[in-house]
């Protein structure tokens, strides 16, 4: 296409954008209230997959070792965890290292334990990193009948409970956003279908003429992408407002050790540019429905 | 040149507006197409703009073989076909000038050569004064003149009238005869379907008689033939 009759293309999809009054304010109303949702959606979301995968990777398992066991069947037990399948590697930390690393993550405080030193209440541990994530539950499960094993730990729980979480709020999350999604992109084809009869007369004309059928098309697609544009705008600021506040002033009074939250840069371009998409995509697919289904050509 | 061979149509409703054509019409004729109301003339006439699609038969246009084009052709054709109603379609919120302008734009032609072609088909019409008036400040024949003017803006190898003097009074009437006429002297095919009998026993050229969705006459310079 020529760049000319871009121009020409732009200018009368967005005319019609004007023209349309109130049925635009509806339109954009609507894409807005959508893409508001869908953003709040993809950040909290985003953020809790970035957690849980972070937690995932970091996923070990504690083999205590039984502390009336000696040496032989320690190692004993050592090559039998080595032979589970989907285990990665072994390593054997001593109850005094596991002392030092308790005392040590707890900084000031664990400077109390030091007096354990003498009578380690610990046990000796094997620590193994399992090939997957989610083989960590079937590696506990086989460790747990091997003899001499006092215990097994791999904070199933809260890996657990963090997953079933994120897969509940995905799943009433998408639904919500589907039926706003259609919602948006009806109103859209509304509008658009508004235009397409007030230029009926013109349309009428342009075919007897022998205008191309894209020529025909394209600015009710732009003015699709337009109101698409015109929805993203607030939701995009809102949210890039909203990230900036939580993450630059609210992180300092809430504990968030243990929950990072993504970095502003480059996340909120990233969020905003997906917004963005996502508008011009309910645009543009809504006036492709009016289309469609009244621009006969 | 226009041919067709057996050409038929019948509506999806089951009216048979063409029932078995068989005609040839070369560059550069002037073809009246007369017969009662309903016979297929207008039928006849949307076929060679591909308004509407033969049921049956082949036609060909100049280089077009309307039986087997694909409807992305169809713009191409048209391009080489204008056309001009009874009730002239003009845009009513542009002025004369856009609304001539609009038929060159609307298919991307370069703006430059836009308003030079636009103001010689005014000026063809005899309606280059008027260029800045709104189609409801025109007379009836002047409306018509404008809807001539944006036909045969693209320099159309074929002009098809389907009864243009159909609003007019006698006297507006051979005003647009005239140029219809001025037209066709300059090479352009034109087929006008008519019901003016004045027009075609005084001005006598090729009359094709539809009766019943077929060809009932033939005649080099024709007359009307039928009793009102």
């Amino acid at each position: 296409m020529k760049f000319r009759t871009l121009g020409r293309h732009f200018k009368e999809g967005s005319k019609s954008v004007f023209r349309n009054g109130w049925m635009t304010v509806s339109a954009v109303g609507a894409t807005t209230t959508t893409l508001l949702l869908v953003g709040v959606f993809l950040a909290v979301m985003l953020n809790l997959n970035e957690f849980a995968t972070s937690v995932e990777d970091d996923v070990e398992v504690r083999v205590f070792i039984e502390r009336t066991a000696n040496e032989q069947q320690v190692d004993q037990l050592g090559t039998d965890l080595e032979a589970i399948n989907n285990v990665a590697s072994v390593e054997y930390s001593s109850k005094e290292e596991e002392l030092e690393g308790l005392v040590d993550s707890l900084g000031d405080q664990g400077q109390a334990f030091e007096l354990f030193e003498q009578t380690n209440p610990l046990n000796d541990v094997y620590i193994i990193d399992p090939s997957t994530p989610t083989a960590a539950d079937s590696i506990a499960e086989a460790s747990r009948n091997l003899d001499y094993v006092y215990d097994v730990d791999y904070g199933e729980e809260i890996v657990q409970r963090l997953f079933t979480f994120n897969e509940y709020a995905r799943t009433i999350g998408l639904a919500l956003i589907v039926g706003l999604v259609f919602t948006a992109i009806f109103l859209i084809s509304n509008t658009v279908r508004i235009t397409i009869l007030a230029r009926k007369k013109e349309i009428e004309i342009m075919k007897l003429v022998g205008a191309t059928n894209a020529f025909i098309r394209w600015p009710f697609f732009i003015e699709g992408m337009l109101l698409g544009l015109l929805g993203s705008i607030i939701p995009i600021a809102a949210l890039a407002g909203g990230y900036y506040y939580l993450y630059y002033y609210l992180r300092d009074s809430i504990n968030f050790e243990f929950v990072q939250l993504l970095p502003f840069h480059p996340f909120v371009w990233q969020l905003s540019g997906l917004i963005l998409a996502i508008g011009v995509f309910i645009g543009i697919w809504g006036s492709v429905m009016s289309v469609r289904k009244f621009l006969k050509v | 040149m226009i041919e067709m061979q057996g050409v038929y149509k019948t509506y999806p409703n089951g009216v048979t507006a063409l029932n078995g054509i068989d005609t040839r019409i070369d560059q550069g004729e002037f073809v009246y197409i007369v017969g009662p109301s309903g016979a297929g003339k207008s039928t006849f006439t949307k076929l060679i703009f591909r308004e509407e699609k033969p049921s049956k038969g082949s036609i060909l246009i100049n280089d077009f073989d309307l039986s087997t084009m694909k409807q992305r052709q169809i713009p191409k054709l048209r391009r080489n076909v204008g056309v001009v109603y009874q009730d002239f379609r003009l845009l009513p919120r542009l002025t004369v000038y856009e609304n001539v302008a609009f038929a060159l734009e609307v298919i991307e032609e370069h703006p430059s050569n836009i308003r030079t072609r636009v103001m010689d088909v005014l000026d063809q019409v005899r309606l280059k004064n008027k260029a800045r008036f709104i189609p409801d400040e025109l007379s009836g024949g002047e409306q018509q003149r404008v809807s001539i003017a944006r036909a045969i803006a693209n320099r159309p190898r074929i002009l098809i009238a389907d009864e243009p003097t159909g609003n007019l009074d006698p006297e507006t009437s051979w005003e647009i005869m005239h140029i219809l006429e001025e037209i066709n002297a300059e090479g352009t095919t034109i087929l006008m379907a008519t019901h003016n009998r004045e027009i075609v026993n005084t001005v006598r050229r090729r009359v094709i008689a539809i009766e019943d969705g077929m060809i009932a006459r033939d005649e080099n310079r024709g007359d009307y033939g039928y009793e009102i």
